[in-house]
């Protein structure tokens, strides 16, 4: 003869409860574990463009104005330098990643969403972005401008 | 009355038996709002409701043309605008009222915080109201990108970059708010789903609560009122407060309908991911103090990032508000709290001088 306890969490009916509440739970994470997958955005191959050719020609960069150019996925500026050479750099804000500008009437490269300052070397000068922008190298082949990661 | 045995009172009879309509009655009559020289603020809550029923209808409408894809999404409302009759007028109303709706949720929240209405037994309703003044943040943000102008595509990838900006789990949730790295035709579809689908669903069970909980309780009285011993006086809901009330509506209407035709809503440029952010961008107006503020921070504060410190900063304030019911223990005790209406007296004057600064300080600055 055995004893069947009637304690809650014992015996018989212990098993039951416990047997019910682990394949609640294991139903549970079945339900919600794919959805929770699914809200996850799948991995987009990056762009791995190590260089870009562009098709502004050097001649049409003047002097204390700015472009932006498609560099991958990013946007990137182009601005020649008052010495005359040619830079190119990240258009992406430091701060909070808007697109930076040029602004010819204080000469140097401006952020308008919070009014962040970088000067020609890409370097913050003013407000808040907490870094420079990132730097490409710039090559000239004839009439052929090459921006590439630096190294 | 209607006399039993007439057709009314048969109908009223057949429909009390099956859904207790006397039951309904008694509650309407039941309820009373107390009359006293704060009342005014009482409105506030009613009026929210109504013009969030305004965004329900209009959002409704505004579906039948709208398309939420990159591609699509400007030139739909393009054609809204232009083509469709009234459709400037649908979309003027849904935008006025929506910036309509989270003004007069804050003076609501303002009014709760500084006539001590959260005491107990409401620290639930406030930390559902709390909820609510969220989820209505939440819409404006996922409504402000949709028609994928330049403006709404710059200020959502602020936006979503603060989160970003989250120890540990920032990184996760930009990707899961913009559906990928960037902001791009999935981070559309992803606002409109949830602003469509996901916060009607939680403001509608939130709501329900927080409307529950002001029946349960009753409106409450300041204390002030209460510790000035004057005999409490009420004036019933139905009809007194709710004709009061519809006034109110009315007038909030023909406001949306001067509103939406004098200044209608504008669209703006077409977004372009490879542009820069144009000159004067600028969030919505009640998204300014965080924005202004974040602008004053320098680069680094105490080796932090100033951004991080803002974000964190606004979040921490948020979290206090969230906790005032439990914090204000002197009004919880019956006691008066001046140390709490400063605090409050203090945040607006805050919100309303940086919101200010936003607008006249020179963007180019």
């Amino acid at each position: 003869m055995t004893s069947l306890s009637l304690e809650p969490g014992t015996g018989r009916r212990g098993f039951i409860n416990w047997l019910l509440g682990t394949s609640l739970a294991a139903f549970l994470v079945s339900v919600f574990y794919p959805v929770a997958r699914y809200l996850v955005p799948p991995k987009v191959e990056e762009s791995m463009a190590a260089s870009v050719k562009l098709s502004i020609k050097p001649d049409d960069v003047k002097p204390n104005t700015g472009q932006i150019f498609k560099f991958g996925n990013s946007p990137a500026i182009l601005v020649r330098a008052p010495s005359g050479e040619l830079r190119a750099f990240s258009a992406v804000c430091t701060h909070l990643h808007c697109t930076v500008q040029f602004r010819p009437d204080i000469g140097h490269i401006w952020c308008a969403c919070h009014n962040g300052h970088f000067d020609l070397n890409g370097q913050n000068i003013a407000g808040p972005p907490p870094r420079p922008l990132d730097k490409f190298v710039v090559n000239v082949r004839g009439s052929q401008i090459v921006v590439s990661k630096g190294t | 009355m209607a006399v039993p045995g007439a057709p009314r009172g048969r109908l009223r009879a057949w429909l009390d038996e099956r859904i207790g309509l006397a039951d309904f009655e008694y509650l309407a009559k039941k309820k009373r709002v107390p009359v006293h020289r704060h009342g005014v603020w009482y409105y506030f809550g009613g009026m929210t409701l109504f013009l969030f029923a305004i965004q329900v209808a209009t959002g409704i409408l505004l579906l039948f043309y709208y398309r939420p894809s990159a591609e699509e999404a400007y030139e739909s409302i393009q054609f809204l605008m232009a083509e469709v009759e009234f459709g400037w007028l649908i979309r003027s109303i849904h935008a006025w009222s929506a910036n309509l709706m989270i003004f007069t949720v804050f003076v609501h929240l303002f009014s709760v915080l500084l006539l001590k209405a959260y005491r107990p037994p409401r620290e639930v309703t406030w930390f559902s109201g709390m909820a609510l003044l969220g989820l209505a943040l939440a819409f404006g943000f996922t409504g402000y990108l949709l028609p994928w102008n330049e403006l709404a595509f710059f200020a959502t990838k602020v936006g979503t970059e603060i989160t970003g900006v989250l120890p540990l789990v920032g990184a996760f949730l930009l990707r899961l708010l913009r559906g990928g790295d960037e902001v791009t035709g999935a981070t559309l579809t992803r606002f409109y789903g949830i602003h469509v689908a996901v916060l009607p669903l939680l403001v509608t069970a939130l709501l329900g609560l927080h409307l529950f909980l002001v029946q349960k309780h009753g409106m409450s009285v300041p204390p002030s009122v209460e510790r000035s011993g004057a005999a409490p006086r009420t004036t019933p809901f139905v009809p007194n407060f709710l004709l009061r009330d519809v006034v109110g509506w009315l007038c909030a209407l023909a406001l949306l309908a001067a509103l939406a035709a004098f200044f209608p809503a504008e669209l703006g440029k077409k977004a372009d991911p490879f542009a820069s952010a144009p000159i004067g961008i600028k969030p919505e107006w009640y998204f300014m103090f965080m924005f202004q503020t974040l602008k004053y921070l320098p680069s680094h504060i105490l080796g932090v990032e100033g951004e991080v410190v803002g974000i964190v900063g606004f979040g921490l304030g948020g979290l206090f508000l969230l906790l005032v019911p439990f914090l204000d223990r002197r009004t919880a005790c019956g006691a008066p709290s001046r140390l709490f209406t400063w605090i409050g007296i203090g945040l607006i004057v805050y919100v309303i001088a940086l919101t200010y600064l936003g607008y006249t300080a020179s963007p180019t600055k």
